[in-house]
């Protein structure tokens, strides 16, 4: 049998110390498997960033266990983590976070280079990759001469150019307008999602929400309810 | 790593302000710390030109001289106590002081004078023009064509002038290694004409040039002339003492060092506050970086490269820089002293190593302490 894409159990996270501590995430468990689009929702400040940070490697938890397929993540070295990480995880973040000072492709082509690929090859293979989101005539261009839904089609570039088992989206729509969200989240359910793979999706967004396979929402903490694709 | 690196130089060469910005300080720290000791180091140079162009192995003086051009003047039973010891080979007299010599258009001009053995003419310089027996000729003088040589009106073969009274006669052009530090032209006759010519006090031996039989007899003719009150030196130690004096007793050595040390903390502070200003510009793409899967030792990898190759390509212009504006002041002043060596070339180098040594930890410790999550929380 498979194991899940991610398993986590029992997580705990705090920010701060004494009568300043506030607690992110309160004994929280979580499955993801591959083939589904997951979506966290809920109010701001209720711990989704700090859980999705938790699950991909980047945030420690006070208490708990993460296992990427099969694998626990926090009994890795910083190195292992770091490799675990460029491996596995393809991340959208939410201000794209793309490099100003290189193109488009070379900014595509990072998880690339990274992995120590020539980098010729990798500008060639990022372009391909640019092909997919419908961006190769912008290859050459510098991520500023772009539109904000270009510039968030070039960081899911990014994040799929080394083909990651689990996709990490953070408001994937939060600067795009409700047609453009709605087509690039569609866009990345019917190109990016497959058996193989598994999403996981902040959001705010309920024009989005068709895409979802499972909603889970989040309140002060803690997955207060989990509802199938609607 | 190779494809790190090139992110990281991409990262750096399109941020062309801050890249500029960097290549400006510390090509300008390069260059005030080359231009400061090169200027010394021509000095130094040039102060020991005596005994460069001389070339006597070891020197014999009185133990209260500092550099050549003030020698105090020696007995003549020296030279014959120095000739009688055990390990010399040969010992000669050498004059050296100054005169003022009247030119055929009336104007007068200080000159340097050497006096050279009348048996041997042991010391004497490389003649370009006439020969060197033309030296016992009557009132024979020879002067080196270095870069003060123009002072005494060009002269030439046959040309005359008046020193002290006494008629000189230019029979031999030379050329030697080094110019002097005075910037005042340089005549050579024999020893006998210039205490002769030259108003002299009662002891007129300034140096006694010493060959030994072998470099193992240096050490025993060194003993012998200290037991005699007087102090035998080396070349090398001579050059050293000479070299010593300017540094530690004129305060030459000590504004230098203020200038270097100034020439450091300017190009410190440009290039260490505007690498600073560039990571914390970039911090949140390193972020991003550690995010997607850097390693720590990658990411510090990327801002010493950026460092180095930012205080290497300002050296290269710093020196370059400094080598051009030397070479076009020399083209104006013949004379001009500053003089680029290994060690300035060194020196700078180490002192940008610093600079970029500087950068890089700084920008480094705030690569290093910015955490992914941050990224996510934007």
């Amino acid at each position: 049998m498979q194991n899940p894409a991610i398993h986590a159990t029992g997580l705990v996270k705090s920010f701060g110390e004494g009568d300043a501590k506030t607690p992110a995430l309160r004994n929280v468990e979580f499955e993801a498997n591959f083939g589904e689009m997951i979506y966290i929702v809920g109010p701001s400040g209720s711990g989704k960033t700090t859980l999705l940070s938790v699950l991909s490697g980047i945030l420690r938890p006070d208490a708990g266990t993460v296992a990427v397929e099969g694998v626990d993540v926090w009994h890795l070295t910083a190195d292992q983590l770091a490799d675990f990480r460029l491996n596995k995880i393809g991340f959208v973040f939410q201000d794209y976070h793309l490099f100003p000072r290189l193109t488009t492709a070379e900014n595509v082509a990072i998880p690339l280079i990274l992995k120590k690929k020539d980098w010729d090859e990798s500008v060639e293979q990022a372009v391909k990759y640019l092909e997919i989101v419908g961006l190769k005539g912008r290859a050459a261009l510098p991520p500023v001469k772009l539109s904000g839904g270009e510039q968030q089609r070039v960081a899911i570039a990014r994040a799929m150019v080394s083909d990651p088992d689990i996709l990490i989206m953070d408001e994937p729509t939060a600067s795009l307008d409700g047609d453009t969200g709605h087509a690039l989240v569609g866009f990345v359910h019917r190109n990016l999602l497959n058996e193989n793979r598994c999403i996981v999706v902040v959001t705010h967004d309920n024009r989005i929400f068709d895409f979802a396979t499972r909603i889970l929402k989040m309140e002060d903490g803690r997955l207060v309810s989990s509802r199938g694709e609607a | 790593m190779r494809g790190i690196l090139k992110l990281a130089y991409k990262l750096l060469v399109n941020d062309k302000a801050k890249f500029t910005a960097l290549l400006v300080g510390n090509t300008f720290a390069v260059f005030g710390m080359m231009f400061a000791t090169s200027m010394f180091s021509g000095v130094l140079y040039h102060s020991f030109s005596t005994v460069t162009n001389i070339g006597a192995s070891v020197w014999v003086m009185d133990p209260a001289v500092q550099t050549v051009a003030n020698s105090i003047g020696m007995p003549d039973y020296v030279l014959d106590a120095v000739r009688s010891m055990h390990g010399v080979k040969y010992a000669v007299p050498l004059y050296s002081g100054g005169a003022l010599v009247k030119l055929p258009n009336g104007t007068f001009q200080y000159v340097s004078v050497l006096g050279l053995d009348d048996t041997s003419l042991f010391g004497r310089p490389q003649l370009t023009e006439g020969q060197p027996q033309d030296i016992y000729a009557e009132n024979g003088f020879i002067v080196v064509h270095d870069a003060d040589f123009s002072k005494l009106g060009n002269p030439h073969l046959g040309s005359e002038f008046q020193l002290n009274d006494h008629r000189g006669v230019i029979v031999g052009v030379a050329k030697v290694a080094a110019s002097g530090l005075f910037g005042i032209p340089t005549l050579y006759t024999t020893y006998n004409r210039a205490i002769q010519y030259i108003p002299s006090p009662r002891y007129t031996a300034s140096y006694v040039l010493v060959e030994p039989k072998s470099t193992g007899d240096i050490a025993a003719i060194k003993q012998q002339v200290k037991a005699l009150g007087y102090l035998a030196l080396t070349k090398q130690e001579f050059m050293q003492n000479i070299k010593s004096f300017y540094i530690y007793q004129t305060g030459m050595g000590t504004n230098i060092l203020i200038m270097t040390a100034i020439s450091f903390i300017v190009g410190l502070s440009i290039s260490g506050q505007t690498f600073y200003t560039f990571i914390l510009e970039n911090l949140e793409r390193f972020g991003a970086l550690k995010a997607i899967g850097t390693r720590g030792r990658e990411l510090v990898g990327m801002v010493l490269f950026q460092a180095t190759f930012t205080s290497l390509t300002g050296y290269g212009l710093g020196v370059g820089l400094c080598t051009l504006l030397i070479s076009l002041a020399k083209l104006r002043l013949p004379d001009y002293f500053a003089m680029i060596t290994y060690f300035n070339l060194i020196l700078a180098l180490v002192m940008v190593l610093v600079i970029a040594g500087v950068s890089s930890y700084v920008g480094a410790r705030k690569v290093l302490r910015i955490e992914p999550f941050d990224i996510f929380r934007g």
